[in-house]
């Protein structure tokens, strides 16, 4: 169990990188908690797979430290740094046993035979593999395959972290979340740190306490889902988080009020100061479920055109057109769709200003 | 897998089918009837059942040369398949340049004409011309394929390994790439040796190729004509007369037609018999992969 | 790292070594050779050379060998498409049992054929020319290149193959427009191993000829059997020998090892 810290990381994949671009991960520099649950969260290319197998100690980073609590180990190889991966694809030794398979990370490391049987039996009790452990590991299905990769982890006492890189790409739906809440079980069990990457935020949002979330190999946020949700600290994570995601329209200032066209939104007077006082372009954004659409008019109300509705179960997404930008609302299921014309209310603590793509906030809070 | 049943198939197999037949079923034919008749010429034939077969079975010849081609065949995969295997591991992984120049070099002998190998062998090991016979002689040791029946087995012994071995290397090479970087990685992570990765990683992921690498070199070199021919012409004496120079020493040489027939099909029985063994250890080694 | 390179190039090296002997015969005179072993050819001369350019009996079979090559390939890959695609494709009646068969006569001893060919081609009329080496070629190059274009095509999922018909494809349209495109390398490498074969072949191509269509291979064997060898002709015929084989690994050096995995050959 460690604490990992990652101390100026860059990596670049070219042998000799000046530009900034051609950097895979530009300068990362942060603390992972002993103990916590985090998922890298982000789209293809991002940065996050490198990410990990920096950690991991499959890839040596082009610059900066990583240390396991005090001990620097970025020179250290995969084996010496007490760290379990599992991969997207499950990966086996096809002609060994489960139990064999289990108890490979042992072997090698020359531990007793009777320690070996007694922690392969513990792990494949805790993952549920008991049955399985004289089959050829080759036959099973996927999801005891990934348990299996998962187990080889587990074995080892030592483990300082499991990294998990999308490992339930090959995972049928239904499974996938029991494998899930089987993950959520070990770790609230054996308090192990784990770090998980994943594209998919509902992965994201139901596995992990801290989500952190990056962008064209920078980390634009770490933060517990409701943070994200609530705080964009970027506008990719306003985007990325939440579905649909937040509806951002270019603005003004004027008078304390945020002017659209030729509709002025009242914001709180701190926004409205640091707003003032903010460089470069200007956005609001808005979520979906925070923006209030009724079809009569209201106090304080703007007026759009409906241009679309889209059930999705639930609830329902209400397109409408505000002052020549497109915005999404979304409402229950029984409340009634507006036609033709709708009626906008935007609530002022929903209300989020974001200057050059970054979110407007008094500097001393976060 | 899926498959549509549809005996319309046929009529995609009809032109093979006919060629193949008629190249391998109408001369198979004709091998029947050699065998089971005295042929003195054109309309002069008498039938005498299996009489060939039994001068065949209980020919002295025949059955040297048949353990000497056991021997041959069961050294060359002795030698080839540990040999090409480590090749392959050898091998940078990675495309580029280098990976290309290894890969051309490899494939190089096999595209060489069958007898332009015996000739290249001839040329190399020469005592008077031969780099390697010349090297060999100027160590003080007296080489010369031509006199010694040894020295001719260990040329053409070095002849068939410098030929084949790189279809191994090539095939194992192949297995290899196919592995994904992952299991590398897991194996790392594991502590694992560099033999516990090749025993447990890559051994059995090169399985299906070195079966089919097996199953090949077996046939080509239990099949071996031209090259012993052109070097050796299967001697000196009956040394290097192998299952096919004797055949067509008895079928053309001396134009024994009935004994060439029997002889024929039992060589014919024999390679199907080790082709069938083989397939079926092939059809079980992909039926345990699947499973 | 560095350790297992030295050892790979000093196998390609010692692979590399015959070829090079012959290549440095070639470059010398007969005479040059048997007086003097060298490593480098001191006094390089083309004569070998230009002998079998200038001399018909010498490039024809050059020729003869490149002409039923390369109707043997096309016979190979025109026949064994239809016939891969059908046993990827279809189950039918004894289909298990033609695919083994066509196996075994992959490994059927030449020798085994050799008379009842002479004497079936001969009653064809078919001996001395190019189609009959091709044809015979097909006893061996057939079966491999069903089975390399077998593993090529179920590669493919059966699912594009229905999508195409319900959109609407006739047979013909969709195999030579979508299906054909989609198995383009493994057409290749089965192309790459029908040419390689029956480059490499003698005993048939040398038993089914004797002037016309005569292959370069038997050309030289009957050099190599005749008294008073000329080494130098002889290396320099063999190493234009290797010449086609050379430049069709160039072309296809991407595919070879992806060839040899996908397709199960």
């Amino acid at each position: 169990m460690a604490q990992i810290f990652l101390d100026e990381i860059a990596h670049s994949y070219l042998p000799e990188t000046q530009k900034e671009d051609e950097y895979a991960l530009k300068r990362i520099h942060n603390i992972w908690e002993d103990g916590g649950a985090y998922a890298l969260l982000g789209p293809s290319g991002c940065g996050k797979t490198t990410l990990l197998n920096i950690i991991s100690g499959l890839l040596v980073p082009s610059s900066g430290r990583v240390r396991f609590d005090d001990t620097d180990v970025t020179d250290l190889p995969p084996e010496k740094r007490n760290i379990a991966q599992v991969f997207q694809f499950p990966v086996l030794y096809d002609t060994m046993t489960v139990f064999n398979n289990l108890a490979f990370p042992l072997r090698n490391r020359g531990f007793d035979k009777d320690y070996i049987d007694r922690r392969v039996r513990e792990v494949a009790q805790i993952l549920e593999l008991e049955p399985f452990l004289n089959k050829k590991a080759a036959g099973l299905g996927a999801d005891a395959k990934q348990k299996i990769s998962l187990g080889r982890g587990l074995v080892r006492e030592d483990v300082a972290a499991i990294l998990f890189d999308e490992p339930l790409t090959v995972i049928d739906p239904q499974l996938k979340w029991q494998l899930r809440c089987k993950l959520k079980e070990i770790h609230e069990k054996l308090k192990l740190t784990l770090i998980y990457v994943t594209h998919d935020q509902v992965e994201a949002l139901t596995f992990a306490d801290k989500i952190v979330v990056m962008y064209e190999g920078w980390i634009v946020q770490i933060g517990t889902p409701q943070e994200l949700f609530e705080y964009p600290n970027h506008k990719f994570v306003g985007y990325f988080i939440g579905s649909p995601g937040m509806n951002f329209i270019p603005c003004s200032m004027e008078d304390g009020k945020v002017k659209i066209g030729n509709s002025l939104i009242p914001v709180d007077e701190t926004t409205a100061r640091l707003a003032n006082a903010a460089e470069g372009k200007l956005e609001l954004g808005i979520r979906p479920l925070y923006l209030n659409i009724s079809d009569t008019p209201v106090d304080g109300a703007f007026e759009a055109r409906v241009k679309g509705v889209e059930d999705q179960g639930s609830h329902r997404i209400v397109t409408v057109d505000f002052e020549g930008h497109p915005l999404k609302a979304r409402i229950a299921e029984n409340d009634t769709v507006p036609q033709g014309k709708a009626y906008l209310t935007f609530p002022i603590e929903w209300i989020r200003l974001f200057a050059d793509e970054h979110l407007i906030k008094e500097n001393k809070e976060n | 897998m899926k498959k549509w049943q549809d005996n319309k198939g046929w009529l995609f197999i009809l032109p093979v089918f006919l060629i193949v037949a008629f190249s391998a079923i109408v001369p198979l034919m004709t091998v029947v009837n050699y065998s089971i008749q005295d042929i003195f010429g054109p309309g002069e034939r008498v039938f005498v059942g299996t009489e060939w077969f039994r001068e065949v079975l209980t020919d002295q010849r025949l059955h040297e040369a048949l353990w000497r081609q056991l021997l041959f065949s069961g050294l060359v995969l002795l030698i080839e398949m540990p040999l090409g295997i480590a090749i392959a591991l050898l091998m940078p992984s990675k495309k580029g340049f280098g990976a290309s120049v290894v890969l051309v070099t490899l494939a190089l002998p096999l595209l060489i004409p069958w007898n332009v190998i015996g000739t290249i062998w001839i040329i190399f090991t020469r005592p008077d011309i031969g780099l390697m016979g010349a090297t060999i002689n100027a160590l003080g040791l007296t080489f010369d394929h031509t006199a010694s029946g040894l020295h001719a087995w260990i040329t053409l012994m070095l002849m068939e390994v410098w030929h084949w071995t790189p279809l191994v290397a090539l095939l194992a090479y192949a297995g290899l790439q196919s592995i994904p970087p992952a299991y590398y990685q897991a194996a790392k992570i594991d502590g694992a040796s560099a033999w516990s990765i090749f025993r447990y990683i890559q051994l059995p992921k090169m399985k299906g190729v070195l079966t089919i690498a097996l199953l090949l070199r077996f046939m080509d070199s239990f099949l071996i004509y031209a090259e012993p021919f052109v070097l050796t012409g299967g001697g000196p004496g009956n040394t290097t007369t192998f299952l096919s120079i004797y055949l067509v020493k008895i079928a053309v040489g001396q134009f024994d037609l009935g004994p060439a027939g029997a002889f024929s099909i039992i060589y014919f029985l024999i390679v199907l018999l080790f082709c069938y063994l083989f397939y079926q250890v092939l059809q079980s080694a992909e039926e345990g992969e699947q499973s | 790292m560095k350790k297992r390179y030295i050892v790979l190039t000093i196998y390609l090296v010692i692979i590399m070594l015959p070829i090079y002997w012959m290549l440095n015969m070639s470059l010398r005179t007969n005479a040059d050779i048997m007086a003097k072993l060298a490593f480098f050819p001191t006094d390089i001369t083309f004569s070998n050379y230009m002998k079998i350019f200038t001399d018909p009996s010498w490039y024809s079979g050059y020729i003869n060998s490149i002409i039923y090559v390369v109707l043997n390939t096309v016979i190979c890959l025109v026949t064994a498409l239809p016939a891969a695609y059908a046993f990827s494709r279809y189950n039918f009646i004894g289909d298990k049992h033609v695919f083994f068969w066509l196996l075994t006569n992959r490994m059927s001893p030449a020798a085994v054929f050799l008379l009842p060919f002479f004497q079936l081609y001969s009653t064809f009329g078919l001996i001395d020319t190019h189609i009959a080496v091709a044809l015979a070629h097909c006893l061996f190059n057939i079966p491999l290149t069903v089975w390399i274009l077998e593993g090529f095509i179920s590669g493919v999922p059966i699912e594009i193959d229905e999508m195409a018909f319900i959109d609407g494809y006739k047979f013909p349209r969709f195999f030579f427009f979508v299906f054909v495109p989609l198995i383009r390398s493994g057409i290749g490498v089965a192309a790459f191993f029908c040419f390689m074969f029956s480059w490499v072949e003698l005993l048939f191509a040398r038993t089914l000829t004797t002037t016309a269509a005569k292959p370069i291979a038997a050309t030289m064997t009957r050099t190599v059997s005749a008294s008073g060898l000329d080494w130098g002709l002889l290396a320099a015929a063999g190493i234009l020998t290797i010449v086609p084989g050379a430049l069709v690994i160039y072309f296809v050096r991407n595919y070879l090892a992806k060839g040899f995995a996908l397709g199960r050959v």
